[in-house]
């Protein structure tokens, strides 16, 4: 001690006393570790017990999966009848697009999905990106329409199912996405009259159902139109979807906006940078990545509300479904139908809450302490 | 303009947050070159005062000149002034999303419009004479807040101002950190350049300074050389301020 005069000495780091890594502590500290934690782990554990056999037995043991009908009938309740998938399915993926022509919605969607994938991976964020996306819209465009080398024109009341899921959503999100930064920048506006146009649209549109938006695009819109014109229903009720979801993205971005230590600006102010560097430079780049666990959250949300175009004649995935299911054979096994398209929607919604986390992490350099 | 003139003039200036007039009729030159430190007890209007200098305040009376060029709200003469004046703040202000070379490179390659090579170099030359160029790959984050606040300073070097403009720059450093910020300040002051600066190191003041302000209350109190201030300050205020700050 030091009182004795002897010095000090810094006391040489060792290993800690009990087993902290392993499988069995994992179990005790994670499942184990109290009295409800147990009972917990148990409850659970009975539940997996009792619901996954039966469940197994149904959806794969018992099930048929050829598209027999009478082999279907048989079976009961006793196991599941993919066989309407394997009957259905390209109706349920492509709705009421000429049978013959379908290949062409297949090649315009796996392009498009391909994009969206490539558009994820950061390094390819450049302009040639930009230019690339116009170029596939064009070519989607074109195989969906056709009319033009030798394709036989498919007026847009025919497009449905899978393909009409993915454009909806995803040509819905690329122009909400600008325009909600457009409208979350002028909720901050100086500017009263932009404020004021922005606050109105906002709250207008938050405060009135998709189904309205789309009710209002399909029937009502024509009605203010000029007698002779008409605008397709099918872009009416994109720019519905669109209008809709960027208000919701709007107030996210304001969120992160918000989020933004004011000291971020002044600095940037202070160096000499326009409104405009300042916005893109600095204010944009660290307020989007605090929002994009809520920027990805609105976007699923999207894609999912697509499903709701049904109710203005459009057959989409879920839309297509049900016109796989007039059939009176096959109507009876709707839920195998469901179960098929809802693990469609969740592959979707999955990958992109993956995403999500992924470029989380990625855009987080410099904010860990790493 | 002839050399003579002063580079920065307040007259009658004041501002109100509000109905609170946080800055009362100030009027101050500051000669080109000149060292000056502003202290005072907090709320006092120093921050404010120096802020109205870059426009991050605005003023709603009286004349303030920089460089002979109004500050008024006009942005286009605000964004001429800010290229003639660095600022460093009390929170350091990082961009915490670019590299410590990028943050000293975006202003000169967006405003001054300089190529990345060009920016590049100058960035390395100021983050040598801050003694960090080793962190230019860094995270600002990934650095100590004396590291940190030494970077500020750098990137408001790289646009070669004509006026520097510190606010409480050590006010939110570990007193280890003190020192490493102080001396690249006093490396500064030594090269000619004219310095504002809020703070309460007195030491600093004494070893550097031209003039110490002491403001209260929106209003210049007293102002002196450091030797006349520190050793027969005039009233009776600027004596219980010196008598609090230098007891220990």
């Amino acid at each position: 001690m030091s009182v004795t005069g002897e010095v000090f000495q810094f006391v040489p780091p060792r290993v800690p006393p009990v087993a902290t890594e392993g499988v069995l502590p994992w179990l005790r500290r994670n499942l184990f570790s109290d009295l409800w934690n147990t009972l917990g782990t148990l409850v659970i554990l009975g539940l997996l017990v009792t619901c996954v056999p039966p469940l197994v037995e149904w959806a794969v043991l018992n099930a048929v999966a050829r598209a027999d009908n009478a082999a279907c009938r048989a079976l009961g309740h006793a196991g599941a009848c993919w066989g309407v998938v394997a009957e259905k399915y390209r109706l349920i993926l492509f709705g009421r697009y000429p049978y013959e022509e379908q290949w062409r919605p297949l090649v315009a969607t796996a392009l498009m999905i391909s994009l969206l994938a490539a558009s994820c991976y950061r390094p390819f964020w450049k302009r040639w990106l930009i230019a690339l996306w116009l170029v596939v819209l064009v070519v989607f465009f074109t195989l969906m329409f056709g009319g033009v080398f030798g394709l036989t024109f498919v007026e847009t009341a025919r497009w449905g199912g899978f393909p009409l899921t993915i454009m909806l959503s995803t040509i819905g999100l690329v122009t909400a996405f600008p325009l909600s930064i457009a409208v979350a920048l002028g909720r901050r506006s100086r500017m009263p009259g932009i404020r004021t146009l922005c606050v109105l649209y906002v709250e207008l549109i938050r405060g009135v159902p998709l189904i309205s938006v789309l009710f209002m695009a399909s029937f009502m819109f024509p009605l203010f139109m000029p007698a002779g014109m008409t605008i397709d229903v099918l872009l009416r009720v994109q720019v519905g979807i669109t209008l809709f979801s960027a208000a919701y993205l709007a107030e996210v971005v304001r969120g992160g906006l918000q989020a933004l230590p004011r000291g971020q600006v002044e600095a940037a102010q202070s160096l000499g940078l326009t409104y405009w560097q300042t916005t893109r430079k600095i204010v944009l780049p660290q307020s989007l990545r605090i929002v994009v666990p809520a920027i990805m959250n609105t976007f699923i949300g999207t894609f999912k509300d697509t499903s709701l175009v049904t109710i203005v004649s459009l057959y989409d995935l879920t839309g297509a479904l049900q016109l796989a299911l007039g059939d009176s054979d096959w109507r009876k096994f709707f839920l195998e139908g469901q179960l098929f398209v809802a693990a469609i929607y969740f592959v979707c919604c999955f990958a992109m809450s993956r995403y999500s986390r992924w470029i989380e992490q990625h855009l987080n350099t410099g904010t860990r302490r790493d | 303009m002839q050399a003579s003139a002063p580079i920065i003039e307040f007259s009658r200036v004041s501002k109100w947050y509000g109905q609170f007039h946080v800055l009362r009729d100030i009027d101050l030159d500051v000669a080109r070159g000149e060292r000056i430190v502003i202290c005072g007890p907090s709320g006092s209007g120093k921050s404010t005062l120096i802020r109205c200098i870059n426009g991050l305040e605005e003023y709603q009376d009286g004349v303030l000149k920089v460089d002979g060029v109004e500050v008024t709200d006009d942005l286009k003469a605000i964004e001429a002034i800010r290229r003639q004046v660095g600022m460093v703040f009390q929170q350091f202000n990082l961009f915490p999303h670019l590299t410590v070379l990028e943050n000293l490179t975006l202003a000169p390659m967006w405003v001054g419009r300089i190529p990345k090579r060009e920016a590049d170099e100058r960035a390395m030359q100021q983050l040598v004479r801050v003694k960090i160029a080793e962190q230019a790959a860094k995270y600002p984050l990934q650095l100590s807040g004396g590291q940190q606040q030494r970077v500020a300073i750098a990137r408001a070097l790289c646009l070669t101002p004509k006026i520097m403009l510190f606010d409480e720059p050590t006010s939110a450093l570990d007193p280890e950190m003190i020192k490493e910020v102080l001396d690249v300040m006093i490396e500064l002051a030594g090269q000619g350049i004219t310095m504002l600066c809020v703070t309460h190191e007195m030491g600093f003041a004494r070893s550097v300074a031209d003039r110490v302000i002491f403001m209260d209350q929106g209003q210049i109190v007293e102002q002196n050389t450091p030797a006349e201030f520190f050793s027969h300050p005039k009233s009776d205020r600027t004596k219980d301020f010196l008598s609090k700050i230098l007891a220990h």
